[in-house]
């Protein structure tokens, strides 16, 4: 064709070269060049978030996705946290840098000789968002409304240790006033606990324990109806140092400071935008562009040049968290406890901190995390490819000769899949085992796992609160969280026992009893504890690393700094 | 220049491949694409590397004389892994191509020649498959069928088909109102031969064109699927693959991106001119 | 034409009565349900979720359930965002998508149809090769690679452009935009190249020259008409495309679209809302392709016959 037409004619190009100057200015692309301007000229001397909100006190944060839910009753997870956290309070808080317990809606407290009763004083100017008075009633009626069955709260648990609470949420009783808790006036709360729980005042600064406004649930629906409107800008009523004043949908939720918050005067912030930002390389960019003071995480390969060249706005820290692949235990070769200490002692841990997360995590010989409030678990195993071929030697593999094909599940990630790589290579190398990967969407993963149709899988696992009880209860052998198919009677007996123990050091005891059996054992296999990687610009005060990652925006202030 | 007379005397084909030789990009292109298909069989000749061999304590390293393209986050031999990425990359993107190719041209030749009702049928048909949730779709296969490199094939060639329908259709509506068409009609020749030896010879322009558009789409889409968990696994590589990691670190290691990119720029200019040359020899008849 | 267009319409029923049957099999034969998460969900508080979202129902009375409902416009309540509903959740993000759609297939035409028809004057020179090298790299370069490239150039390194957002900060609209039309622009480049090649070689453009015509005249109104032809047929499925595809645009660029439910909502196992999505997504197609085809008949008389009275 493109010979045909230079056949009609050999003037054909000139002609064209002379409709050209004729055809209209489309036809020469000038469209690039004026957009190019256009754009150039979008830009320049805009002043930023970060300038303008440090300006007005207005914090711009990446809160990792959209919220669920509002309502702390119904949500489960961290980003829900962040916002429970700056719009509602319980009865107790935590020191943002200690994260020892301070007093939150209750002034005051007292525990009882045998550790299972506690009085709590609330104060007196404690309000609602609408100027309401917060009394000891709307705790009742908010943890009641938190155990109702039909409101299908996945936190329920966490309640249970409150004497009866398990027996309401299963409808085995109805009538609440045979739950362990009481409002003897409107300034006293008293709870019964079933065993001495030492981590129970921890657990009061968990959203799954934060009142709720009884007549604005009411409102808008009966008291165990999930996703009324109740959490809506204009509607919600909460008792935090914010209040909600705008959400839209996978855009932003702003809060604003709450004239009735009793501890108003703290509160340095007049307002905070949240921003569901899902892509960590997006929030990174945001960030660098200061279009977000905080942001939730740093993406992988971004770490290196913060520590190089900005390492004042990167706060790396750890995480309470453990990073570990779960055997399945129920079939072979993985049912031999040698196959499995083999495998668990044959990875270079340091290797995958240093070269693969490359954050600085602490590599785990252990399932939790090296301090948990005290608790200092010992490491259960060590690096040894040696001893991990005579291990599998042992077991009947010598040099992995006859080692059927071992399949590692991970859920679709970036990060799981560079680690699965890693091992993968590593168990070949040191064991001659092949190891083929197999990664599944999140959901298809979950039903593999919890249906035990898998032989190694990666998991992850954060504390609810700071007791190596969080960690190790849930390889208990009636947990639900025990995908492994591992049950340990010895393992159960200790556990069980160190929940029935108010003597601080005993309990601790059991539980390094414990971990031992479980790392001796080993259906799980620990990496990694994971590290916090928050980018802080230098205007914010009052943010301070810790464990749990947990930031109350009360004690945030943003401050220009002199750079 | 070409005498259009010699076409009568040689068979089509043959003339066809003669004005292609004559074609200097086109054979260009031929010779890319073949060099690439001969390098990616021959990749453990040419290469000291294995794509599978980690060398953490290396990392990822620039271009140089050791690693003539870097080397990724584990320490491997960029160029390796994109030698033996071809292989998986270039048969993915040829084979499901031609499988969306073939069903696509049936199909909406067929919509577009019979028309009426069978039209409306066929099409809406189309409609339907398009709309589905493609995500589910690829998530139920792994689950049914388990992972398998024939099955990435067909779930591309599956979603690939239905925009190639709906264009061959398009100019087959075109085609047939044509006079040689008409004149086809009054030869009394049937509708198969009619729609084999005229509407569809007459409609390969564009179906070349879109074609070549869909090899690259096609290998990128692989890396979706891959990541979704249907196809390739670590520590195989793919173009897509390699290209979809490379972007994570465009800043840090821009090499990473760069090449793999490039590689399947070439192959895709390498495909149009190829296409192109291919359209101008099959249209000259 | 009304006629073709009613019954078009009509059409319309049976296809969004099988794409929903279809989606709504689809999603119950995948593995876990959309309430699996990391903790285990307690199977008593799991028993109520079912009974609340009438999952434990059996899946054809769930089905006339939805469709019922989905007839008078209620596309029930999102599994995973409790106090949304699917309508809801369309009504905020669809104009978003839309609006993004339109810009990127603005500049995809005005790009790609200029290009492609500027190569197609003077083929096999650098006015066709320039372009071309452009349309060729801009396949090569998806969303997922141009759009973070895009936002490190403009906005990282040179401060022009916000970096991420939609109507957060003036100007956080040109990059997403860019980044989406910009594939579509090199299809549509290539596509119209190739059709105006073809077309201008027909006889009658050597017919219209040889009468005189003037040359604006015949690239315009002769030419263009049938050498954008591969175009439009392009763009039925195209710009529903765009509406679906901005996934992987909305997330980098943090777009409050409705694109990234079509992939979230399938890995969150929101069925409410795949269906939602999807029989939003079929109507799209639908209207698009009616409106493909009535252009098609538009820009070519014969056509016109065969597909509105045929």
């Amino acid at each position: 064709m493109i010979r045909l037409q230079g056949l009609t004619s050999r003037g054909q190009s000139k002609k064209f070269a002379r409709i050209f100057t004729l055809t209209p200015y489309i036809f020469r692309n000038p469209i690039l060049p004026a957009l190019f301007l256009f754009i150039a000229s979008c830009g320049f001397n805009h002043e930023t978030n970060v300038e303008s909100g440090t300006r007005q006190g207005i914090l711009h944060v990446g809160n990792g996705d959209e919220p669920r839910e509002l309502d702390p009753h119904v949500v489960t997870g961290s980003i829900e946290h962040n916002l429970c956290m700056a719009l509602l309070e319980g009865l107790l808080d935590r020191d943002p840098e200690s994260l020892d317990i301070v007093p939150g809606v209750a002034r005051a407290w007292e525990v009882s000789e045998d550790g299972r009763t506690y009085r709590f004083h609330l104060r007196e100017d404690a309000r609602w968002s609408n100027g309401d008075p917060v009394t000891a009633a709307d705790f009742v009626y908010s943890w009641r409304r938190a155990l109702l069955p039909a409101l299908g709260n996945n936190y329920a648990y966490m309640l249970f240790y409150i004497r009866n609470a398990e027996r309401f949420h299963r409808g085995e009783i109805t009538d609440f006033n045979k739950v362990g808790v009481k409002a003897p006036d409107d300034l006293t709360l008293v709870v019964e606990l079933d065993n001495p729980t030492p981590f129970f005042l921890q657990l009061l600064t968990h959203m799954s324990y934060f009142p709720v406004h009884q007549a604005t649930i009411e409102a808008f629906g009966a008291p165990d109806e999930r996703g009324t409107r109740w959490t809506r800008p204009g509607n919600h009523v909460g008792n935090g140092p914010f209040k909600l004043k705008e959400w839209v949908l996978n855009r932003s939720i702003v809060v604003e400071k709450n004239g009735h918050y009793w501890d108003a005067g703290r509160v340095k912030l007049n307002r905070i935008v949240f921003y569901p930002i899902q892509n960590a390389t997006t929030e990174e960019r945001m960030f660098r562009a200061g279009q977000l003071h905080i942001t939730g995480t740093t993406p992988l390969d971004k770490v290196e040049y913060y520590r190089q060249e900005r390492p004042e706005v990167l706060k790396l820290f750890p995480f309470f968290s453990t990073y570990y692949y779960l055997f399945n235990t129920g079939a072979s070769p993985l049912d031999q406890v040698k196959v499995r200490q083999a495998l668990a002692m044959s990875i270079d841990r340091q290797q995958i901190v240093e070269k693969i997360t490359r954050a600085g995590e602490i590599p785990a010989f252990s399932y939790t995390p090296p301090e948990v409030n005290g608790y200092r678990a010992e490491p259960g195993f060590s690096y040894d490819v040696e001893r991990a071929g005579a291990l599998l030697a042992e077991a009947g593999y010598p040099g992995g000769a006859g080692f059927p094909p071992l399949e590692l599940m991970y859920n679709t990630s970036e990060g799981h899949r560079r680690i699965a790589i890693a091992i993968q290579q590593m168990w070949k190398t040191a064991l001659n085992i092949d190891v083929t990967l197999v990664n599944q969407d999140w959901k298809v993963y979950l039903d593999k796992r919890d249906a035990r149709d898998y032989q190694v899988a990666r998991a992850g696992w954060i504390g609810d609160y700071l007791d190596p009880n969080t960690f190790l209860d849930m390889y208990t052998s009636n947990s639900g969280n025990n995908d492994t198919g591992w049950s340990n009677l010895r393992y159960d007996t200790l556990i069980a026992q160190a929940g029935e123990t108010t003597d601080r050091e005993r309990r601790f005891a059991l539980f390094r009893e414990a971990e031992s059996v479980l790392m001796t054992d080993l259906p799980i296999m620990p990496i990694y504890t994971y590290m916090s990687k928050a980018l802080v610009s230098p205007d914010v005060r009052g943010w301070y690393p810790n464990i749990l990652d947990i930031h109350p925006y009360k004690y945030i202030s943003l401050v220009q700094s002199t750079d | 220049m070409v005498d259009r007379l010699d076409s009568i005397s040689v068979s089509p084909r043959q003339d066809a491949w003669r004005r292609l030789k004559k074609n200097r990009p086109a054979m260009f292109g031929l010779f890319v694409l073949a060099a690439l298909v001969t390098l990616s069989i021959l990749a453990p000749w040419i290469t000291p590397y294995s794509y599978a061999e980690q060398n953490l304590e290396l990392g990822p390293s620039a271009p140089s004389s050791a690693h003539w393209m870097g080397s990724d986050l584990f320490g491997r031999d960029l160029l390796t892994r994109m030698l033996y990425g071809s292989r998986i990359s270039l048969a993915v993107g040829f084979i499901a191509t031609a499988v969306a190719l073939l069903i696509g041209v049936t199909w909406g030749a067929l919509a577009g020649y019979l028309g009426g009702r069978i039209d409306a049928l066929m099409m809406r048909a189309v409609d339907v498959l398009y709309a589905l949730p493609f995500t589910i779709f690829i998530i139920l296969l792994m689950v049914v069928f388990g992972n398998n490199i024939i099955l990435l094939f067909l779930a591309i060639g599956a979603v690939e088909w239905l925009t190639m329908a709906r264009i061959v259709r398009g100019q087959v509506l075109h085609v047939k109102q044509q006079d040689f068409v008409e004149a086809a009609v009054s030869l009394g020749l049937t509708r198969l031969q009619i729609i084999t030896r005229h509407v569809i010879p007459n409609v390969m322009g564009p179906v070349i064109v879109y074609a070549t558009l869909t090899v690259p789409n096609v290998i990128l889409l692989e890396s979706f699927l891959s990541f979704l968990g249907l196809g390739i696994q670590p520590p195989q590589s793919s173009w897509g693959l390699l290209i979809s990691y490379g972007v994570e670190t465009m800043e840090e290691y821009p090499w990473l991106l760069i090449y793999p990119a490039a590689l399947l720029s070439l192959t895709l200019f390498s495909l149009n001119f190829l296409g192109d040359g291919l359209r101008d020899a099959l249209s000259e008849r | 034409m009304l006629r073709f267009i009613f019954r078009r319409l009509l059409q319309a029923i049976p296809v969004l009565l099988a794409v929903s049957v279809i989606t709504f099999l689809l999603i119950h034969a995948a593995p876990g349900g959309p309430f699996a998460e990391e903790k285990a969900v307690p199977p008593e508080v799991l028993k109520h979720l079912n009974e609340r979202y009438k999952l434990d129902q059996p899946i054809h009375i769930q089905f006339y359930d939805y469709i019922s409902h989905a007839v008078r416009g209620d596309l029930g309540p999102s599994f995973k965002y409790p106090g949304r509903s699917v309508n809801e959740i369309i009504a905020a993000g669809f104009p978003v998508t839309l609006e993004l759609g339109c810009y990127a297939l603005l500049f995809a035409l005005l790009i790609g149809i200029g290009s492609g028809v500027c190569a197609a004057l003077s083929p096999n020179t650098w006015r066709d090769y320039l372009p071309m090298m452009f349309a060729t790299i801009g396949i090569c370069l998806p969303a997922y690679v141009l759009g973070p490239f895009l936002v490190l150039v403009f906005g990282i390194w040179l401060e022009w452009l916000p970096v991420a957002g939609w109507e957060l900060i003036p100007g956080d609209k040109i990059l997403p935009s860019i980044t989406l039309g910009s594939v579509y622009a090199a299809y549509v480049a290539r596509l119209s190249r190739g059709g105006m090649l073809e077309t201008l070689s027909r006889d009658f453009i050597r017919t219209a020259r040889a009468k005189g015509m003037p040359e604006a005249v015949i690239i315009f109104r002769h030419a263009m008409r049938v050498g954008l032809l591969p175009v439009v047929s392009f763009l039925g499925p195209a710009l529903a495309g765009l509406l679906s595809g901005s996934f992987v645009v909305e997330t980098i660029f943090q777009v409050p679209g409705l694109g990234r439910y079509f992939v979230q909502g399938a890995f969150n196992r929101d069925y409410t809302l795949i269906l939602g999505t999807t029989l939003l997504f079929a109507s799209l197609i639908i209207v698009f392709n009616l409106i493909a085809d009535i252009m098609l008949a538009w820009l070519d008389p014969k056509v016109r016959h065969e597909t509105i009275n045929g």
